[in-house]
């Protein structure tokens, strides 16, 4: 157990410092690299919480691909930060309105005895055999297909939306067309002419 | 092992003892893999250049040799190769962020070898025998593109951050052609385990490894892996001839060759991912006395060296994609294709009985 324990205060130490190093670091470059770190010691906590699937998928989505096109945008972009703090009073109310709700959401669990959470029997740890994918994936299409396929109809609109807002066809761009590349011939292009070499005068 | 783990728990005590056994067994697994990956790497390069010099009749490295032996000419070279970076003095540009350009080439080599932890090597030879493998190894080879886009933007050149985000771009999109797949091959198998993927493979004969129902998803991971790793003809993020070399240009020394070493790596993990998913791992072509006699481990360093030869005669071959090129054979081509094939595999799996029996796909359900 201690070695578990060892690896959960490493982790969340990590996460912990990471996750305000996104927040106050200067450098947007910086901050969304401390957010990827924090993504990857999130990943290594739900480890420990017998949650391989969902760690990995962690690993695999955030990390390996929302991340990697943030970066890329936020590489690109020259952001201004100054810009960026100049709405912060005009926000705050919104801001620490999310803050108070997940604020009481921590103590709730924290207070847990209070709320009738001691009743709740604590879960078994599962046999080495015990596929979790599998659990998740007989859930989710089963018992949750509904939820699970509005959240994928929600997921294609925004796809859509975001291709119509930024798909334009313009009349004087010259992309080539493949097809059309491969469809031509030698004949199309070239002609081959026959011509008696000349004599020397 | 009993008695060496004895010896831990009577010098250690019983709950650090058994846990300092576990971690000295790992480390000892560990080097066992990447020790011989490394040198495979250095004769990688080697086969390179020596493959492609005889596509191109020339002769290619023969000079350097071990104890003036005369046919070992040639052999020394990765060797020679390896001292003479090591010696190299690594430059760091001044307008460059220090800490994230010594982190990147890091970065770029820890998910290289950190997705060879669940590679089996033979039935019983698997550091960890993970359920969710296959999940694994798309996580880590994920990640690896974090290296090449730090270096980029760390080096503060513009030929550098060019080809970072050529790269980005390039690797994101065929990430996706790779997971579907990959999710046809765990449709099969119904399994994420990489061993069970092998052992679904199993039969009397090749016709029942994945490549034969699959094919088409073979070609397009193949396809997709040579674009992961950034090679040619897909080797766009260097890109000599337009942006010097690309994300590492402004590295040297040793930090170059983390990078190199990283390359390669992954060259050997994409061979190494499809001999396993595609071509039967361990198990041999076919189940009679000659080709049984040979251990499974054989079988599976043939496969991948086969794989690796495609790698090299590949760059020897093809000219560079174009940049529009590639992106559309990704988005346009690869992604239609696999979504087309998951969706047909799924509709063959639900088939009822009778009617499987009379499908010509079905003999290898």
């Amino acid at each position: 157990m201690i070695f578990q324990d060892i690896l959960f205060y490493f982790f969340s130490a990590i996460l912990i410092a990471s996750a305000l190093g996104v927040i106050t670091v200067r450098n947007p470059v910086n901050s969304a690299l401390l957010l990827v770190l924090s993504f990857v010691t999130c990943a290594g906590l739900w480890l420990l919480l017998e949650a391989e699937f969902l760690a990995i998928t962690l690993v695999l989505v955030y990390v390996g691909a929302v991340m990697v096109l943030f970066l890329f945008v936020v590489m690109m972009l020259d952001i201004n930060l100054d810009r960026l703090r100049e709405g912060f009073w005009k926000w705050f109310p919104f801001g620490a309105m999310i803050a108070l709700v997940m604020v009481m959401e921590i103590s709730m669990v924290l207070m847990g005895k209070y709320f009738g959470h001691e009743e709740i029997p604590i879960p078994e740890p599962k046999g080495a055999d015990y596929s979790n994918t599998k659990e998740l994936g007989r859930l989710i299409y089963t018992e949750y297909v509904y939820a699970f396929e509005l959240a994928a109809v929600l997921l294609l609109v925004a796809m859509i939306a975001a291709i119509a807002l930024t798909l334009r066809h313009r009349e004087d761009k010259k992309s080539t067309d493949p097809s059309k590349q491969v469809k031509v011939r030698k004949e199309d292009r070239i002609r081959i002419v026959n011509m008696p070499t000349e004599k020397k005068e | 092992m009993e008695s060496i783990q004895q010896q831990f728990v009577e010098i250690l005590g019983a709950e650090w003892g058994s846990m300092m056994f576990s971690l000295a067994t790992n480390m000892t697994f560990i080097f066992a893999i990447v020790v011989p990956l490394l040198l495979g790497v250095a004769y990688l390069t080697f086969a390179e250049r020596k493959i492609i010099a005889y596509m191109q009749i020339r002769v290619g490295p023969n000079r350097v040799t071990f104890f003036g032996i005369p046919w070992l000419r040639g052999w020394g070279q990765p060797i020679a190769d390896a001292v003479k970076a090591i010696m190299k003095e690594i430059i760091i540009p001044t307008g460059a962020n220090k800490f994230l350009f010594i982190l990147a080439p890091v970065l770029t080599i820890m998910p290289a070898l950190a997705a060879w932890a669940v590679i089996p090597f033979s039935p019983e030879l698997v550091l960890a025998d993970i359920n969710a493998g296959l999940l694994y190894i798309l996580a880590m080879t994920s990640m690896g593109i974090y290296g090449i886009i730090i270096a980029g933007w760390a080096s503060n050149s513009k030929y550098a951050f060019i080809g970072a985000m050529r790269s980005a771009a390039q690797v994101v999109s065929y990430e996706l052609a790779m997971g579907f797949a990959l999710v046809c091959v765990l449709m099969m198998s119904q399994s994420l385990n990489l061993g069970d993927i092998v052992n679904g493979q199993q039969g009397n004969n090749l016709l029942n490894w994945y490549l034969i129902p699959l094919f088409p998803m073979f070609l397009v991971y193949l396809i997709s892996g040579v674009a992961e790793t950034n090679r040619a003809p897909f080797d766009v993020a260097e890109g000599e001839s337009e942006i010097v070399a690309g994300f590492h240009v402004d590295y040297s020394g040793m930090a170059f060759t983390v990078f190199f070493l990283a390359e390669y790596s992954n060259m050997i993990l994409v061979a190494t991912l499809t001999s396993i998913m595609f071509l039967g791992g361990w198990l041999p072509p076919i189940d009679i006395a000659p080709f049984t006699l040979i251990p499974g481990f054989i079988w599976l360093l043939l496969k991948i060296a086969f794989i690796l030869f495609f790698f090299l005669w590949f760059r020897a071959t093809f000219p560079r994609y174009r940049y529009d090129q590639i992106m559309r054979l990704g988005w346009k081509i690869f992604i239609p294709i696999t979504l087309v094939w998951i969706v047909l595999l799924g509709a063959i799996m639900q088939l009822p009985e009778s009617i499987r029996n009379v499908f010509p796909l079905n003999i290898w359900f």
